[in-house]
């Protein structure tokens, strides 16, 4: 890291330094393009709306939706409706992650046991989640815990089948050159599914934080408590749609949080990919 | 030399069971292997020969037959032998020294004596400077010597050694190949290898057995007695004036199963 700098201004030929200094200015102007459209778009909104091109009672406009917020923080509201969500995402996706990983190894571990509940693993993935929604918040409750579930059960069929088709790709000649030292299966597991498997653990992750969240969001819409899938629902029912776009505006940011979070652990544990 | 029968292999034979049928693959092979020496053994691509290794390894029970190592027959794998494949395998996750640690690891023999015997083992064979790199920094070449060191971390009695240069480049292949004749010899290693290259067979061992077509069964068993002076290392040995007599017999053998 340190080198790079140093020399990349030491002795690099004219021609290079050129180059190098083009790739960043290229790189320059993708950002300013993409922050550039962001406040174009948003100046554009509120315009249309203060100037009655648009409706502003169907599409809000940025100035109010910002007041919005400011006064839900004043009374400390929006943050717990954040809070809400962001904590039952985080559970459903750890809880998720942690149980489809799981099932995964014992997938791994027992072929017979693969082989009995591969059709079922194909059913439920086809099957679309939500439609259980109904029956999760009647069994485990129409609070929290449904809620987590609900985001749980969104995630867990695909963290099953990706990880264990992950564990299944791993070199079987690698387990083989194990074997050969004596290793025993937990060993194997140990020493080289899991950390083979890594990269693809966090791709699944990465598919995972959204699909949490759209667990999240439809859990929240049918308890209709607290969070902010329930702050958009009741800004839709009550036609207030600074509301609903308030609660995706903070939604929005919260999920590109949680992503940014494993892009930066997958950077920071995965040195040996370079 | 002694010679005092280390592997005794006794008349094994292997069937491979598939659904969609048999395959048979050894057809009763007997041969010995004396302690200290290296035995190659060439033959027709699919004839069996990885089959072979894969038995003395204990990975693979034959169908018929038994191995025995120090007059005791295999059965499961062996601590006393090294199993060295085509490939390195080395872990592209762990740094050269964690990978050549991880034999001692599983068989949970990480003490400071082993850690410190294979500390001088990567430096005497040239990878000192590497020992915190990453498998994908270094050359084809050193990655397999690292794979050989790997194998000599858990200090293995027999070697086996499975077309253990053909993932590499004409010229890295011969450099491989005499560091690690240089290797085995050195560390007092009886070895079994299996190669598709005649030359290599010939300039690295002592003896080299030549099968048959599948199902494998001996066609030949060769004792090589190359005179080269000075330094006897496996490229200056292939100047030999006997090389091109065992060469081209062994050639013949295996071009007549070709046809
Ligand atoms: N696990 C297996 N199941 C079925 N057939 C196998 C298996 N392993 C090897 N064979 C067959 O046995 C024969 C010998 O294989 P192998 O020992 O790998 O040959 P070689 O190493 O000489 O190329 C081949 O025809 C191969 O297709
Ligand atoms: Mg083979």
């Amino acid at each position: 890291m340190f080198n790079k700098k140093t020399t990349a201004t030491v002795d690099y030929s004219k021609g290079h330094v050129a180059y190098l200094k083009a790739v960043k200015k290229h790189k320059l102007m993708v950002k300013l393009c993409q922050v550039g459209f962001l406040i174009l778009f948003i100046l554009l909104w509120e315009i249309a709306a203060t100037n009655k091109w648009i409706d502003a009672f169907f599409t809000s406009k940025p100035s109010s939706i910002v007041r919005l917020i400011v006064n839900l923080s004043r009374d400390g509201s929006i943050f717990k409706h954040t809070a809400i969500s962001v904590f039952e995402a985080l559970m459903g996706f750890a809880i998720g992650t942690v149980l489809g990983t799981f099932l995964a190894i014992l997938l791994w571990w027992s072929d017979f046991f693969a082989k009995v509940f591969d059709p079922y693993l194909v059913v439920l993935n086809a099957l679309p989640k939500i439609a259980l929604g109904p029956i999760i918040i009647i069994w485990a409750g129409a609070g929290m815990s449904g809620i987590i579930v609900t985001a749980l059960t969104i995630s867990l069929v695909v963290t099953i089948l990706s990880t264990y088709s992950g564990f299944k790709e791993v070199d079987e000649e690698k387990i083989k050159m194990l074997k050969t030292f004596g290793a025993s299966k937990l060993q194997i597991l140990q020493k080289v599914i899991f950390p083979a498997s890594i990269p693809t653990m966090i791709n699944t992750m990465k598919i995972n934080i959204g699909m949490t969240w759209v667990g999240v969001i439809v859990g929240e819409f049918l308890v209709s408590k607290a969070g902010l899938g329930y702050l958009i629902v009741y800004g839709g029912q009550v036609f207030r749609l600074d509301i609903v776009m308030a609660g995706v505006i903070i939604l929005a940011i919260a999920t590109a949080l949680m992503y940014q979070l494993i892009v930066f652990l997958e950077n920071r544990f995965l040195k040996w990919r370079q | 030399m002694l010679t005092e029968k280390f592997v005794e292999i006794k008349n094994i034979s292997m069937n491979y069971h598939t659904l969609d049928g048999e395959t048979e693959a050894l057809d009763h092979l007997s041969f010995d292997v004396n302690k200290g020496e290296i035995m190659a053994i060439v033959g027709p691509s699919g004839c069996g020969k990885s089959t072979i290794l894969s038995i003395i390894s204990g990975l693979l029970k034959p169908t018929s037959g038994e191995v025995l190592i120090h007059r005791k027959v295999v059965e499961g794998t062996n601590k006393s032998v090294g199993y060295m494949f085509q490939s390195d395998h080395l872990f592209r996750w762990r740094s050269i020294l964690e990978n050549v640690l991880i034999g001692l690891e599983i068989q949970k023999k990480l003490n400071e004596e082993n850690i410190h015997r294979v500390h001088k083992l990567l430096d005497t064979y040239g990878l000192k400077e590497f020992k915190n790199h990453y498998p994908n920094q270094l050359s084809g070449g050193m990655r397999q010597r690292v794979a050989l060191i790997r194998t000599l971390a858990i200090e293995p009695e027999l070697l086996l050694l499975d077309e253990p240069f053909s993932a590499l480049d004409y010229q890295s292949r011969l450099a491989v190949s005499d560091d690690i004749a240089e290797i085995i010899r050195k560390e007092k290693k009886t070895a079994i290898m299996v190669t598709h290259d005649i030359a290599e067979a010939i300039s690295m061992s002592n003896r080299v057995i030549v099968l048959s077509n599948r199902p494998a069964t001996i066609k030949n068993i060769h004792d090589i007695q190359l005179t080269c002076e000075g330094e006897a290392n496996p490229i200056k040995c292939r100047e030999a004036p006997e090389f091109r007599h065992y060469f081209n017999r062994i050639w013949k053998e295996l071009d007549v199963y070709v046809q």
